[in-house]
């Protein structure tokens, strides 16, 4: 199986590495870069603990080839912080008790901060259905909701 | 088979061609070895679960014209093989002229599925289930494909001929699908049954576009197409035309529902059972048609 050369900025640096043709952005990130927040569920694109920014929109680490990735811009649960400041979608998370196990946290997280780039507020149900693809089996979702309704609140008054 | 939660992909050699020539010259070399992919939301799976072993995956992509989304006000929408579901849905011209369309590409899985997920990549992949196949049938969709001998047109009401099969032939690439402009007046509407509201795939989908039209005793015409009742994306043509012949009623309406649901032959799986799937046909079928009928009458 032939390896490609790719560069690739994952959380503002630029990597340089050498992938074979079948692995995927999400064993990349983990398995090569050590970027283990990215998590992976079912890898098969349902579950969303693997979601990651490409070129600022959401995808599944998990269905993404690392070669398809090549001069890609990617942002994981790992660059959403500030070097001392957690980013509003973190805090919200953290004080509405958005986070048990944890598994689901980080794909949660950028699924919602890419929800409210594209839509700063959002109704419950345009959050809904901006998590669907977001499995979370401990919390019942109703604090993870209200989390990102805190977040845009934040937001709101920070902006 | 073992049971491994988490299968990595297999082998395979990654392709990235530079034209569509080469494209289509590699695909029509390779042709029991190579398979083309846009967002490889169904490929990946289906490798990961051994039901595909290509040898070459050949990424279509970034070729010339794949990336286009653009509306003519004379001509119609052209939407490129690349362009994923999630910038249908956002497009203004797509929300104002062809909101089945926006509305079935909603439909489809989560938002960051949609990041990656392709229309033409779900006509392509000939699933009975498409979600967005009934609209692009509705709105008389035309592909454009380039193959060894340059590139062709196709209908894409010929276009299937049984699950995952269709007219194309090795060396293929769709490049983008043409929607001419909607009919004046037109009202649409993709009704879906899912075992969950959001993100599933259907167990009966119900796709119904309606216009007034003077060529009909009716003085209406309406589209239907069905998905997941029948081996390709199914088109009841008797209800279309009962309803192009009688006048509209909640009866005659009630009647085309019925019509509809003759022409499915669904199977049983785990989604749901044949007899099932025939009665939600009827079911849906009858409320889309009704629903469309309410908004045709303003």
């Amino acid at each position: 199986m032939a390896f490609h050369k790719i560069n690739v900025t994952v959380n503002n640096e630029l990597e340089q590495v050498v992938v074979p043709s079948n692995m995927t952005l999400m064993r990349l990130l983990r398995e090569n870069l050590a970027l283990t927040g990215t998590k992976n569920g079912c890898s098969a694109g349902e579950c969303g603990a693997c979601t990651v920014l490409l070129n600022g929109e959401p995808v599944n680490s998990c269905m993404i080839l690392a070669v398809e990735c090549d001069g890609a811009k990617i942002v994981t649960v790992e660059g959403l912080a500030g070097e001392k400041q957690l980013a509003p979608i973190q805090e919200a998370m953290i004080h509405e008790g958005g986070v048990q196990c944890g598994f689901c946290t980080p794909g949660i997280l950028i699924s919602s901060h890419a929800l409210l780039k594209r839509n700063s507020n959002p109704s419950e149900d345009e959050i809904r259905a901006a998590l669907v693809g977001n499995l979370c089996r401990c919390t019942g979702y109703v604090r993870i909701i209200e989390g990102v309704k805190e977040a845009a609140r934040m937001q709101s008054v920070t902006a | 088979m073992e049971y491994n939660t988490h299968p990595a992909l297999p082998e395979f050699e990654y392709i990235l061609p530079q034209t569509l020539a080469e494209a289509s010259e590699f695909l029509a070399r390779n042709p029991e070895e190579a398979r083309p992919f846009l967002g490889g939301t169904d490929v990946f799976v289906r490798m990961r679960d051994g039901f595909l072993t290509p040898k070459f995956l050949v990424d279509v992509k970034n070729l010339n014209g794949t990336n286009d989304l653009r509306f003519d006000p004379k001509t119609g929408l052209t939407l490129g093989a690349a362009v994923n579901m999630n910038r249908v849905i956002a497009f203004p011209e797509v929300q104002a002229h062809y909101n089945v369309l926006a509305e079935a590409c909603r439909s489809v899985a989560s938002y960051q599925l949609r990041t990656r997920a392709t229309v033409v990549g779900n006509i392509c992949n000939a699933s009975p289930a498409g979600d967005t196949i009934g609209a692009c049938l509705a709105l008389d969709g035309v592909l454009h494909i380039h193959g060894v001998n340059g590139p062709r047109q196709e209908s894409l009401g010929s276009f299937f001929l049984g699950p995952g099969k269709t007219t194309l032939k090795p060396g293929d690439v769709v490049t983008a699908i043409h929607f001419p402009l909607p009919p004046k007046g037109c009202a649409g509407m993709y009704l879906k049954l899912g075992r969950n509201q959001l993100s599933d795939l259907s167990i009966v989908g119900v796709t119904v576009l309606g216009h007034p039209d003077s060529s009909c005793q009716s003085g209406y015409r309406f589209r239907l197409a069905l998905a997941s009742v029948a081996p390709v994306p199914l088109v009841p043509v008797e209800a279309e035309i009962y309803l192009a012949n009688h006048p509209i009623t909640p009866e005659s309406l009630r009647e085309a529902a019925l019509l509809s649901a003759d022409a499915c032959s669904p199977i049983d799986d785990v989604r749901g059972s044949a007899r099932y799937r025939k009665q939600m046909a009827r079911n849906l079928s009858a409320k889309a048609l009704a629903e469309v009928w309410k908004k045709l009458l303003g």
